[in-house]
């Protein structure tokens, strides 16, 4: 039933497409490769795209076709893994503040709004600020900005569905609140749960390209979308292809992944069916 | 019929606080408040009443799935309003609730196998055979075919769906059942088919029932005894025989006028009462029935009746009862 009218809806099939590529392009990055994304070669520097350099060389000759094939993969395990990081917080505080309500939902959720009411940059930024930037911080990072957003959906969820009566039957029938919320509750949250990881996944490759811009993101030299673009930056004036391939790789896997995030907002909300 | 009691409610009440904020207090809704019963072994206890006047919160209460205000449940001796949570625990199965919505008391992504098997996890002496066969059996019992075994929800009708509903209540093995309004969302023909399955369940697993319902054509079909409630107390209890043959409470007479009959012939006066029923946040003084009431007087405004025994097994909530 969900599959077919997934399938069916052309919009969500190109995403799927385009993300798919993406995910080959990271994991074939040494094949794909033609040059060593590290190697330096002062003869060629900041050439035009060539037969050799298919989207030319950065200011230290580097091949960029080369840096943008591996930078996916950098783009996509901090988009993967701080959507998750946000996913598992999110669902956790979620569940247990609308589960239990009273006023710790109440705390949790100012808490919460706290952190919503900063930019998302601004706050990974000083996130990073205080731990230093390396990947495993811009993850963590990323995923503490995004929590809020999951949890507010959990919460909304878990709100109407712990009313429901197959959940007083299983309390009728002796089980604990771990296990309703585990059998019963957050199985039925999936959906939004679903729509809301897939948006976040393009808001997280935006935010990682950003953070990697402004020198907070992935370490140089290991290039990343975001640090190519900005090592290109300098030299915009006089070799502008420098600029445009790495943010046409962005731009691609952004809309990857919002084109699919809409397809599953149609597929899945009830109120369509 | 044993005389022995099950169930023995005393004074059971449930206030909800609504819009209570930062900078307000909120306000009180007596949802049920001080309502007494009991129920003996093996009887079939009906709740009658209108929309909103605490028969559900009262079913609730029973099986303390929402914790009372104030009173006692006494279920066997023991007071389970203030039993410890662990032991409270071993007690649920022994009494059972079925709903009246059949289509979110159900878990849309369990198959009937998990829906009915739920409650026999709690049971680990019993191997995976074991309770395939159990619950295989209780399928049986309320009507389902085998080959439903693997099938979620959504592929039933409303009245498949209420058998599964009861199914996944008796395989617990329990000797209480709230039947919380459990026809009230099906069809007629379908109400009949689950109606003489709730009578013959009880006749054979020896089952007591509080049977919540508006609906008096069926309450006078499957109880014993009926209590009638209006905004949260208690107006009339009495046997179906003493209840339908002569209601002593003005509210009783009209609320059994308004249901229609079958009878032909049979010559009804109808009492039509004016007026809605008066908000639960803030219930009339006196007798909470006076505004509407066609025979109030004076004092009906001033004090509330008590609830006491008019007749053998005929208890009435009413200063002026009828044919006194």
């Amino acid at each position: 039933m969900f599959w077919k009218k997934f399938l069916h809806n052309p919009i969500g099939m190109i995403g799927v497409v385009v993300i798919t590529l993406n995910i080959l392009m990271a994991a074939f990055a040494p094949v794909l490769a033609t040059h060593n994304p590290l190697t330096i070669n002062v003869a060629q520097q900041s050439e035009e795209p060539s037969a050799q350099h298919w989207f030319g060389t950065d200011e230290f000759g580097r091949d960029i076709y080369s840096r943008v094939i591996y930078g996916s993969r950098i783009s996509l395990y901090i988009s993967l893994f701080s959507v998750l990081v946000a996913t598992f917080l999110g669902v956790a505080i979620g569940a247990t503040s609308g589960y239990y309500g009273g006023w710790m939902d109440n705390l949790i959720m100012r808490v919460m709004d706290a952190i919503m009411s900063f930019p998302a940059i601004l706050l990974a930024i000083g996130i990073l600020a205080v731990l230093g930037p390396n990947l495993s911080n811009v993850v963590l990072a990323l995923g503490i900005v995004y929590t809020p957003r999951f949890a507010r959906i959990v919460r909304g969820s878990v709100l109407s569905l712990k009313e429901k009566e197959f959940v007083e039957a299983s309390k009728a029938i002796g089980n604990g609140d771990a296990y309703i919320i585990f059998r019963h509750i957050l199985p039925n949250c999936t959906a939004p749960l679903i729509v809301q990881a897939t948006a976040s996944l393009a808001y997280a490759i935006l935010a990682e390209s950003m953070l990697s811009f402004l020198g907070l993101g992935a370490p140089p030299p290991a290039p990343s979308w975001g640090n190519i673009l900005s090592d290109a930056r300098n030299f915009m004036m006089d070799n502008a292809m420098m600029t445009v391939f790495p943010g046409l790789a962005i731009t691609l896997a952004v809309l990857g992944f919002n084109l699919v995030g809409d397809a599953l907002r149609d597929v899945l909300d009830p109120r369509l069916k | 019929m044993s005389l022995k009691t099950i169930l023995k409610v005393e004074d059971l009440t449930k206030y909800f606080v609504v819009g209570r904020s930062l900078f307000n207090s909120g306000e009180v809704v007596k949802a049920v408040d001080g309502v007494s019963f009991s129920l003996m072994q093996g009887e079939t206890l009906s709740l009658v009443g209108e929309s909103g006047c605490g028969k559900s919160t009262t079913g609730r209460l029973v099986l303390r799935l929402i914790p009372p205000t104030r009173g006692t449940v006494i279920y066997q001796g023991q007071d389970i309003a203030k039993l410890p949570a662990d032991k409270m625990r071993k007690l649920r199965s022994d009494m059972q609730i079925i709903f009246q919505d059949p289509w979110s008391s159900l878990n849309p992504r369990m198959t009937v196998k998990e829906i009915i098997g739920e409650g026999l996890r709690r049971q680990p002496e019993l191997s995976r055979a074991q309770r395939k066969k159990m619950v295989l059996e209780m399928m049986e019992t309320v009507g389902l075919r085998p080959e439903h075994y693997d099938r979620h929800p959504h592929e039933f009708s409303g009245g498949q769906r209420q058998r599964l509903g009861v199914a996944r209540a008796l395989i617990m093995r329990p000797k209480l059942v709230v039947a919380d309004e459990p026809l009230s969302a099906l069809d007629v023909s379908v109400q009949a088919q689950v109606v003489n399955l709730l009578a013959r369940l009880k006749r054979d697993l020896g089952l007591s029932y509080l049977f919540i319902s508006h609906d008096l054509a069926i309450v006078e079909h499957i109880s014993d005894r009926i209590a009638v409630m209006y905004l949260g107390k208690l107006m009339e209890l009495a046997s179906k025989r003493q209840l339908f043959a002569q209601p002593r409470h003005p509210y009783t007479q009209a609320l059994f006028s308004a249901a229609p009959t079958t009878e032909v012939g049979r010559e009804k006066n109808r009492i039509i009462l004016s007026g809605d029923v008066p908000s639960p946040l803030n219930p009339p003084k006196g007798c909470r029935f006076h505004t509407r009431c066609p025979l109030a007087q004076e004092d009906c405004g001033q004090l509330e009746p008590e609830f006491k025994l008019l007749a053998p097994g005929h208890w009435v909530a009413c200063h002026h009862p009828l044919n006194d």
